[in-house]
């Protein structure tokens, strides 16, 4: 017998699900040429329903449905964090859209029906339900990233994309399979109590090292992270503005779970996991790839890919540290990247202008003065994405950089401040362009339509929020990382 | 022990098979190989004592999925792939580091004193253990996979469907301007695929 419970404990997805439907059964009824606004509302208003159901859930933690999913303060707060992001992404999508005659039914669906499983993959306890959220979520930012037909970049990136990705996909199969024999379960807290009982067996390491080059790929740390620059690169920048936070944010959710909570008895008792090393190596070479390659970028989008690579780097720091201070630190700056990383995309998504045009550093020259929003909101992200005080930026490094001190990494810990010191050249390279240097070039700019307005106004506000009262954001995520560990 | 021995003798064809697939230039020739590793596969899983997967192994992997496969194949008139130097640094570097990574992690295993099988037992055979499982225990996964279905339809439309422009309203001053500049770097419509493919 299903209980009420159970449903309002998977209510997100249902309400994002049937929003989603909603939207494909409209879609046909409008005229193809004014459907993007009426659309567009449905899929905002299913999204921020999705917000309040998350909100709503707190009241109800718990499993449901035979322990595939669990509520608690983690689950909500990554749902949280991929709603909004969610909601974000689709109010700055309405201009794009139309002026990239991009079909908005599937679009917004996809969005929605994407989130399902981001949203999912946080909640989800169950290797096979990770899974299979894993999958709607990849495969529908496979889709968007090929929603510009007419380019030919952006069907490759989506085949690149796609084709890497099935491969990534195919890896946490087998490591799922793997774990399956030898634990005799699929469920994360069964799998802990088997590794407890009998150690953990080898084949269980060979597990944990799929598993994590399926995930590494998702979240695009080094050495799996090739994809990335020529993905980002192609792909519609408001898609990109999504995939590099939502789903990947996502991934992170699960990593931490099935890293932590399997091996929560080894770390509680103080010693160190099985996949400590691959973690650490993972942290360092992602940082310093990324970084590195960033230098050298005169795009602005595969610039801000490269930057999310060392960005992934920066994260999985956290995983290496310890256990507690660690899950929170990550928890925070899942939230802050995600705010500064997404206003960021969506500056450069709105400047590009139709056909993706404007995406060089040099079409960055006098943005100062030809447009002081974009341009404000755009340096108020890149000083928040090389760590400045007062930023969002600021607090999450500082926190992860404090866990990985509190656990004596200390040469991860010099790498990490050695890379943010190069990550500040080719942010401030941006930031000078726009003020300092005239534009050698007319570039019409045009009007930032509302949307986007809104949409940059409230990830500035939410940077600024999380740079000057991270408290009750951080205490949460405290109470989440318990919750998690116990 | 025959049992063993027949598993392993399957698994050698499943294996051959697949490395057969990627190394055949022809599409057909391909798909036939998958048949191979679908059906030598249907085998292992009735070894293992589940009979119901082996049955719909049969009908709806090595049955319906290939004949699709071979229909849409023969249908878009596939040639022979042609060989970029890429590939033949793939052929000479994967396939041996492949056989490497296997045997080393083959040996790994095979020393460890603790490997860590779990048994079992035969109660996923049966299709009323399955149907239990399927629609009991693993009702969200199952439901969940509706909407991976559905997005997947969705992706084939939105990938499928002819390019076309919806332009034939008067359009703001400045988008026009930007859509014509705009026109000028990109390839107009139906050339696109045309031109990837060649290329």
């Amino acid at each position: 017998m299903i209980a009420t419970a159970d449903y309002i404990r998977i209510l997100p997805e249902i309400v994002l699900t049937l929003f989603g439907l909603i939207v494909m059964f409209v879609d046909p009824l409008l005229p193809e040429s004014r459907n993007v606004k009426p659309l567009g509302i449905i899929a905002l208003i299913g999204s921020l329903g999705a917000v309040a159901a998350s909100i709503y859930q707190m009241r109800y933690p718990g499993p449901a449905f035979w322990n595939f999913v669990v509520v608690d303060n983690f689950s909500i707060f990554f749902h949280l964090l991929v709603t909004i992001a969610a909601a974000l992404v689709i109010m700055a999508s309405f201009e794009y859209l139309r002026v990239q005659e991009i079909r908005a039914g599937e679009y917004f669906g996809l969005i929605l029906f994407g989130t399902v499983g981001m949203a999912l993959m946080s909640s989800a306890v169950e290797l096979v339900l990770i899974f299979i959220a894993l999958e709607i979520s990849s495969i529908s930012t496979y889709i968007l990233a090929g929603f510009r037909r007419r380019d030919a970049g952006s069907v490759e990136s989506s085949l690149k994309y796609f084709l890497l990705g099935s491969f990534a996909t195919a890896f946490f199969l087998y490591g799922i399979a793997l774990m399956f024999g030898a634990t005799g379960s699929t469920d994360i807290p069964q799998i802990a109590s088997a590794l407890r009982l009998n150690g953990a067996p080898l084949l269980a390491y060979v597990a944990y090292a799929l598993m994590f080059v399926g995930l590494g790929f998702k979240i695009a740390s080094a050495p799996f992270h090739v994809w990335t620059p020529d993905v980002y690169e192609g792909a519609p920048s408001p898609v990109v503005a999504f995939m590099s936070t939502a789903p990947k944010m996502a991934v992170f959710a699960v990593l931490l779970r099935i890293l932590f909570v399997t091996e929560s008895p080894s770390l509680l008792a103080g010693s160190r996991p099985v996949w400590f090393w691959w973690v650490w190596g993972s942290a360092a070479v992602s940082m310093t790839l990324g970084n590195l390659g960033a230098l050298v970028q005169n795009n602005v989008k595969r610039m801000l890919a490269y930057s999310a690579i060392a960005h992934a780097g920066y994260l999985l720091v956290a995983f290496a540290a310890a256990p507690e201070a660690g899950i929170s630190a990550a928890m925070f700056y899942a939230a802050s990247y995600t705010a500064m990383n997404l206003g960021a995309f969506i500056v450069v998504s709105h400047f590009a202008n139709a056909g993706e045009r404007y995406v060089t550093l040099d079409d960055y020259t006098g943005l100062g003065r030809r447009s002081p929003l974009l341009a404000m909101t755009l340096t108020i992200f890149l000083i928040s994405l090389i760590g400045i005080p007062a930023t969002a930026g600021f607090f999450a490094k500082f926190y992860v950089f404090s866990a990985a001190l509190k656990a004596n990494l200390v040469w991860l810990t010099i790498i990490a401040v050695v890379n943010s010191a190069i990550g500040a050249y080719y942010y401030l390279r941006v930031i000078v362009a726009m003020y300092m240097r005239d534009s050698t070039q007319e570039i019409p700019v045009m009007r930032v339509p509302a949307g986007v307005t809104a949409t940059l106004l409230c990830s500035v506000a939410a940077v600024i929020y999380l740079g000057i009262l991270p408290g009750r954001v951080l205490e949460f995520a405290t109470r989440s990382a318990q919750s998690l560990l116990r | 022990m025959l049992h063993l021995i027949l598993f392993s003798v399957f698994a050698v064809i499943a294996v051959a098979g697949a490395l057969n697939l990627l190394v055949q230039r022809h599409p057909i020739s391909s798909a036939l190989s998958l048949i191979v590793v679908m059906g030598s596969l249907a085998v292992e899983y009735l070894l293992l004592g589940a009979e119901f997967v082996a049955a719909i192994q049969v009908i709806i992997y090595a049955g319906a999925i290939m004949v699709l496969f071979v229909f849409v194949i023969m249908l878009l008139n596939a040639g022979v792939e042609e060989r970029t130097k890429g590939s033949k640094v793939a052929l000479i570097l994967g396939f041996p580091a492949m056989l490497v990574g296997g045997l080393l992690v083959a040996w790994v295993l095979l020393r460890a004193p603790n490997v860590g099988s779990v048994n079992v037992g035969a109660m996923y055979g049966p299709p009323k253990a399955i149907g239990w499982l399927l629609f009991h225990d693993f009702l969200l996964p199952f439901e969940v996979t509706s909407v991976l279905v559905l997005i997947a339809i969705m992706g084939a439309v939105v990938l499928a469907s002819p390019v076309r422009s919806r332009f034939s309203r008067p359009q703001p001053e400045p988008e026009r301007q930007a859509l014509k500049a705009a026109a000028g770097t990109e390839p107009a419509h139906e050339e696109t695929v045309t031109a990837r493919r060649s290329s």
